[in-house]
């Protein structure tokens, strides 16, 4: 254990410091710097800084583990996840490139000509973003506390104060370049476990073929199909089928994941760094390769981590493992609560069944897959000294350009925007940096005193982009004549039927005991889960928009002409003061 | 020029409507609404189906970009609307 630690140590405090000597080097020193690094990033460095500001800690720690217990069902997070990247790439970042300003309530408030609509897109942006950091807070802490074994709280502290370095600092020019050396980390720490993983199990090195290959063990069987008799062996549904509560449901969920990462704020406003339109288009397609390189190997970790796990539970059919013999990485994660053991028929062997009533892992919290499997598959100490770097990388990078879009639609939209608009270049510089520490001040308490509505969050942030921003965008480039009044009031009812949704069935603000409908799926609207929901939140917002803008009449001819102005690439400038 | 405008929206709205299309097909349609009837296609290990949810409509969804990518590209010489 001690040389774990002392590569843990290494890896985590070696990239650290990397992250600080990028900073320094590429500190801002202007707004256009701390907004859009002076527009001028080329579109692989922006693929590579997107891959690692989309990528959380949900998508490094939490999916594959998701998608070993969901199966065919995890899914929706692949495509939901990986989709969102076509529409971004032909709906919207082509054209908000060309319009050229640094916030998207900006752009809002240039197409949508109000101040109502500005102060609601700023509204949907705090609250989706400071949800999201929340996740990644935690994920520091849990990193930390796992893996350096120091308390939780010192660990965020840590986390805070690295990201406040290399944040404040840089703004979006140190964060990118940041961004660009933690993707690198990231899909290092990601990849190398799972090829080791793979040539193990199946003797193929790459790990998407390896899921779909024969076993090594001389058996001739399918890895999948193995996996699919082992589960349903043991009454789980089978893997490659198990559909998530239904085709509607899932194709709801999904395209509600879709048009969510299309409109969440922090990874639109990567698109403003970039120097021309043809740029824009070209970082979709590098962000999209920088997270597919991830994505596709997700699966892979998922469904060789689950036949892992029951390997070892269940060794050779019928003779289940002995408690007293449990390796050692049970025994650390048992330490954490977060895996759990009940001796119920008093054998003293592991039973691990979908029958509550046998099974004994009272508890497999799928968070732990991820950073498991190196130790399950008995990898060596470095791999896994890597796979907490990786982890760390991926909750900063992420918690980085969500403050900025925090720090950003606060000093630039509200104070520069609407309350103190002669605030000068200086001033503002130094706005953005004391809300950007407000902003990691709050997020750090609140990963540490994590809210009630913590695990909702997820439903919150992406209901929120996919059924105000996403909808009020797109009419505002293919509608010229889509008028400021209409779609507010799209906006208001997407947002109003979202929320209600997730409230009736999750409580108000998460608050247990307030939901009026109960979390049950019998009382779903066609079986659709609130995290599903907004999708249908974005249809509300399409239809009341176009009829409001029936009965009020089209936009004025000025914004008409900035529109048509904004379709064709032609004569683009740098993103520029004004 | 006003024409050219026009006929340059018109041709990228048309890409676009192929695109998402495809986009459509790959994803929601090979991998969610006829995922049944495709699963009994077997690629190797993969069920056809579950292949295109979790690996192949990831793949399409990069080919799909970068083609647009590259016919705005030359759409944009043809107009002249570099920038």
């Amino acid at each position: 254990m001690e040389e774990l630690k002392l590569y843990t140590y290494i890896a985590v405090f070696g990239t650290f410091a990397l992250y600080f000597a990028i900073a320094w080097w590429a500190r801002a020193g202007s707004t256009s710097d701390f907004y859009v690094a002076g527009g001028g990033i080329t579109p692989l460095q922006n693929g590579m800084a997107i891959g690692a500001d989309w990528m959380s800690a949900a998508s490094f720690i939490s999916m594959a583990g998701m998608i070993a217990f969901m199966g065919y069902g995890g899914s929706v997070f692949l495509m939901g996840w990986t989709g969102g990247y076509v529409l971004l790439a032909l709906l919207l970042a082509p054209y908000m490139r060309k319009h050229g300003k640094f916030t998207v309530p900006e752009f809002i408030f240039d197409r949508y000509y109000s101040k109502t609509a500005r102060v609601v897109a700023v509204a949907c942006l705090i609250i989706a973003s400071l949800t999201y950091i929340i996740g990644q807070m935690k994920g520091v802490g849990v990193a930390f506390s796992r893996f350096l074994e120091v308390d939780y709280g010192i660990g965020l502290g840590i986390g805070m104060f690295v990201v406040w370095v290399y944040a404040v600092l840089g703004g979006m020019k140190g964060i990118t370049y940041t961004q660009i050396a933690q993707y690198v980390v990231m899909i290092f720490a990601y990849t190398i476990p799972a090829v080791f993983i793979s040539l193990q199990l199946t003797g193929n090195p790459i790990p998407q073929l390896g899921l779909g290959s024969t076993l090594a063990d001389g058996s001739g069987v399918y890895l999948l199909d193995k996996l699919d008799m082992v589960v349903t062996d043991l009454g789980f549904k089978e893997y490659t089928t198990d559909n998530l509560g239904g085709t509607v449901n899932m194709f709801a969920y999904t395209i509600s994941l879709m048009i969510g990462t299309a409109g969440l704020p922090h990874v639109i406003m990567r698109f403003f760094t970039v120097p021309s339109v043809q740029a824009a288009r070209a970082s979709a397609g590098y962000a999209l390769v920088c997270i597919a390189l991830l994505y596709t190997v997700a699966p892979a970790v998922g469904a060789m981590a689950r036949l892992n796990l029951m390997n070892t539970i269940e060794p050779v059919a019928g003779q289940n493992l002995e408690y007293a013999e449990r390796p050692q990485w049970f025994k650390d994660w048992e330490k954490t609560g977060l895996l759990k053991y009940e001796d119920k028929n008093g054998d003293g062997r592991i039973q691990y069944t979908a029958d509550a009533k046998t099974n004994e892992m009272v508890k497999v919290d799928r968070d732990i897959m991820v950073l498991a499997n190196p130790a399950i598959a008995n990898l060596p100490n470095w791999v896994i000294a890597l796979v907490a770097a990786g982890g760390l990388a991926a909750a900063l990078s992420t918690a980085a350009g969500l403050l900025l879009a925090i720090s950003s639609s606060i000093s630039h939209d509200l104070m520069k925007g609407i309350l103190t608009p002669d605030l000068s270049e200086k001033n503002e510089l130094l706005a953005g940096r004391v809300v950007m520490t407000i902003a990691i001040i709050v997020s750090g308490y609140l990963g540490l005193n994590p809210p009630g509505f913590a695990a909702g969050t997820v439903a919150l942030a992406f209901g929120l982009a996919a059924s105000s921003i996403f909808p009020a965008l797109m009419m505002g480039i293919f509608s010229k004549k889509m008028s400021g009044t209409a779609a507010v009031a799209g906006m208001c009812s997407g947002i109003g039927i979202t929320m209600l949704y997730v409230f009736q069935h999750k409580g108000i603000m998460f608050i247990p005991g307030t939901s009026f409908l109960g979390d049950m799926g019998p009382n779903w609207f066609f079986g659709i889960s609130p995290n599903a929901f907004g999708a249908v939140g974005a249809l509300v917002n399409f239809i009341v928009a176009f009829a409001v803008l029936r009965v009020t009449g089209p936009a004025p001819a000025h914004i008409q002409a900035m529109v048509e102005n904004m379709r064709i690439p032609g004569n683009v400038s740098a993103a520029h003061d004004h | 020029m006003e024409e050219n405008k026009e006929t340059y929206w018109s041709e990228n709205l048309r890409l676009i409507f192929i695109c998402l299309t495809i986009w459509f097909i790959v994803s929601f349609g090979l991998g969610l609404l006829l995922v049944e009837p495709l699963n009994e296609i077997r690629l190797g290990g993969y069920k056809l189906g579950f292949w295109f949810a979790q690996q192949g409509s990831i793949y399409s969804f990069l080919g799909l970009i970068f083609w647009y990518g590259a016919k705005m590209n030359k759409l944009d010489k043809k107009y002249h609307a570099e920038g």
